[in-house]
Order: C-alpha cells, then structure tokens, then sequence
C-alpha cells in the first residue's frame, strides 16, 4: 500500500436488483459511487455531514446517509436508491401519494423522503403519525414544510 | 479529503497491524458518521481507515448472565432493538435512541460514541452510570479502561496510535436496579444535548431506600463527566423529594460547563440540577419494576 495514491477497491454489489462490478476510489462516498461512477444522479447531495438525509440510500434493509458511507464498504451488499422505487407498470405508492399531497416543491429532498419512507413501511405499514415524524426526523425539507410530506405517507400507511 | 486507503481485515490482529503501522494517520471505520465527517474537513488527515465492521467479535452484540458486551462497531439500532438489552439495560437504550436520526443509527454505535469524546456524547453517560468499562487492544496487549476515565478531553481519549476498541463491557446490574438517561434539546430530534444526564440507583429490597447510585453528565465539561459526590450522597438514604434535590444540588455542583451558542453556564447548571432530578425518579421507577 502506498499512502499517496491508495489503490481503487473492487466492490461488486448490486444496485436496485442489479449486479456492479466496480472500482472505486477509497476515499469516494457511496453517494458519489451512485453519481459519479453509475450514474445514478436520483441521490442527491445536501449537507455532506450527515444532518439532511438528502442522500438517503437502503443498504441491505436499512436506510443510511450515502453520504456517510464509502462506496468501498457496499461490497456484497444490496443497495436500493431512488431510481428502484418506481417499476415499469408505474409509480411506487408513495410516489404518487407525493404527488397527489403536493408533498414536494424544489424537490431536493424528495428522493430521501421516499427512499426513507419506503424502509419504514417496508418494515411497518401501519405506523402512527408520531413513528412517521420520528422516522423522518433525519430528512430535512426547507420549502414544503413537513405536514404535506407525513400527510402523502399516512395516505400509504395500512 | 486527503486520499486514504481502505482496508476491511477480517481479524484484530490483522486491524492493529495496519494501525500500528500507520499510527496517528490511520483510524478505524464503524459507522463513519464522525470520521468521515472529520476527514472531509481535514480535521484528520488520514493514510488509511481501518473498516472493523468484518471482524466478528466486534460486531457482536451480547447479553449473557456476567452482563452486556457491546462491539465497538455495533451499530445503535442493534441496541435498541434487542429486546434483552431494552429490558435489562433501559438508560443504555435512552442513550443509544437519540444519537442522530434513523440514518446515523443505521451505522454509528456506542463504540464510535465514545471513541469520537464529543462532551455531548448521548451514549456516554449511561455507560458511566452502568459501570462499563472499555477494552483495548494493540499490537502488545490487552488492557480494560473504566468508560469515566476514557475520555480526556474534546475528541481525546486515552486512545493512542496502534490502540483499538474491541468491545464496552457492562456489568450485569443487580436485582432493585434501575437507570435512565435523558437530555436537553431545543427540538424534538436531532440535536446535540445542551446538558444530559444519566443515573443509575440501586435500591434495597424494600424499593424505599437507595443502596448507591451513580450520576454521569453530558455537555457541561470538557468530557462527559462522573458526579460521583451528587452519586455517593443518596447511598443509604431514603427515597424522597429532600434526599433526591439534594443529591441533583450536588450534580450541579460537578458541572462545569461553557457558554456556547447552545446554552449558557447558568442555563446548563440549571439543567443539570433538574435533569438529575427527574433521571433520579426515573431510575427508581425502573428498579421497582
């Protein structure tokens, strides 16, 4: 190992059910890999420091700051973003509840708020209104406010 | 961010041998949520992380009859969500709840926590209060460090290059024990405590009188601090309003905050005395089930 130019990581994971193979830079976040090297561009960049949830990714069944993980540690792990939410046959639920809540204006945050709210109701369909607030307290939205955004999950939620 | 290597052994051995050869220039890798922040803004200027999450014995979380092992790279909502650990260790799960948002839980544990010795540290204090204590590994050895004397000061930590944290031992609490730890934020989540408290009591069998107790604070010093007179006073007392405000007096007593734009030495001593106060009915509450 040379400490001026660490050598690139083979990381094979899969991406929204598909398999990549890759090389990344060690120091390169997961939210970078998605962006930079896949080409992923739904994720996207808030605070870089963990505050925003903006880069909000699902990383084998839990949801995690993509800004706070390296690409070099998704290996053999299963990564879901934003652009595995929707299917060809259309939107996913929650998806179309932000649309019909207006759950949304600049839209910067709404990838993290979706792909947040999908690992709550993945895991409980029926949560309350405080458990969808509490949930989502790492998700930062600067334009809609926050009501808009619990109404379109509660419109999902059993 | 300077350029690092990474590294993900699957053994201590093979971690301390990179951090041994590294030194100050390498760190090891939990949940990244403060190392990776620090290394963006050069805060640390890093040759190489040592990822631990593939070494299995510190990734285990267990609860047996000599107590609670937590592995430094166990991440918060592992804690939270054995139920084992909820039952038996209630001010360890008030801590690890409210470290960030459910993203920051996914990765960051008390390991990292401590290891990170940010005086607000919410995972910290009930540690202190639980008697946890810290092992250590490096290239010459093993050694335990109680978690009261681990941290040193802002980010330090008793910590040198080549250590590594394997794993926070808790003792298993006794029969009439109970804790709790909670803190002050502006908001309801998300924040970083402007004073925290954690108690932990043992009552007699009556449940009407302390045996001993211990008090740890958050925020109001340089490190998270053991109150161990505010502790001491309730031994042998009765549980009551008097023994209770004159304990969380002397709480106050052992705090020694700063004003920062979170709050000023008045407003956090203030906190202390309160906080300690409603940590110390809480604890009760729980140790008589």
């Amino acid at each position: 190992m040379t400490t001026n130019s660490p050598s690139k990581v083979h990381v094979t994971t899969t991406i929204n059910g598909q398999q990549h193979e890759l090389l990344v830079p060690p120091y390169m976040s997961l939210l970078d890999t998605l962006r930079e090297l896949i080409g992923l561009t739904g994720t996207k960049e808030g605070c870089l420091d963990g505050n925003c949830g903006a880069c909000t990714v699902n990383v084998d069944g839990r949801i995690v700051d993509s800004c706070l993980v390296l690409g070099a540690e998704v290996n053999g792990k299963e990564v879901n973003t934003i652009e595995g939410m929707a299917t060809p046959e259309g939107l996913h639920p929650l998806q179309q509840a932000f649309l019909e809540e207006a759950a949304l204006q600049c839209g910067i945050c709404t990838p993290g708020f979706l792909v947040a709210a999908k690992g709550l109701l993945d895991n409980e369909p029926s949560p309350t209104e405080g458990r969808i607030r509490h949930w989502l307290a790492g998700n930062l939205c600067r334009c809609t406010g926050y009501d808009k955004i619990v109404r379109a999950v509660q419109k999902v939620s059993g | 961010m300077h350029p690092f290597a990474y590294v993900a052994p699957s053994t201590v051995a093979e971690a301390v041998a990179v951090l041994n050869e590294h030194g100050d220039r390498a760190r090891p890798l939990a949940g990244g949520t403060d190392l990776l922040v620090k290394a963006r803004a050069n805060v640390w200027e890093l040759d190489a992380v040592v990822d631990i999450k593939n070494i299995p014995e510190l990734m285990t979380l267990s609860v047996n009859g000599g107590g609670l092992s937590i592995g430094a790279g166990v991440p918060c909502y592992q804690v939270y969500d054995n139920s084992d650990v909820a039952a038996q260790y209630p001010g360890i799960v008030d801590g690890a709840s409210i470290i960030g948002g459910i993203q920051i839980q996914s990765r960051a544990g008390l390991g990292g926590n401590l290891c990170n010795a940010a005086p607000s540290g919410d995972g910290i204090p009930s540690l202190i209060a639980y008697s946890a204590v810290a092992h250590i590994t490096n290239a010459s050895g093993t050694r335990e460090v109680a978690v009261e004397d681990f941290c040193t000061g802002p980010s330090r930590t008793v910590l040198e290059a080549g250590d590594l944290l394997v794993s926070i031992e808790v003792p298993k609490p006794a029969a009439n024990t109970g804790a709790a730890y909670t803190r002050f934020i502006p908001r309801n989540e998300m924040d970083i405590a402007v004073a925290g408290v954690a108690v932990f009591v043992q009552l007699d069998s009556s449940g009407k009188n302390f045996e001993s107790a211990r008090i740890a604070l958050a925020s109001v010093g340089p490190t998270p601090i053991l109150a161990s007179a505010a502790g001491d006073s309730l031994a042998g007392k009765p549980v009551n309003d008097e023994t209770i405000a004159a304990a969380a007096a002397l709480a106050k007593d052992a705090a020694t905050p700063i004003t920062d734009m979170r709050g000023t030495i008045d407003q956090r001593k203030h906190l202390v005395e309160v906080l300690t106060g409603r940590m110390i009915n809480q604890a009760v509450e729980r140790a008589r089930g």
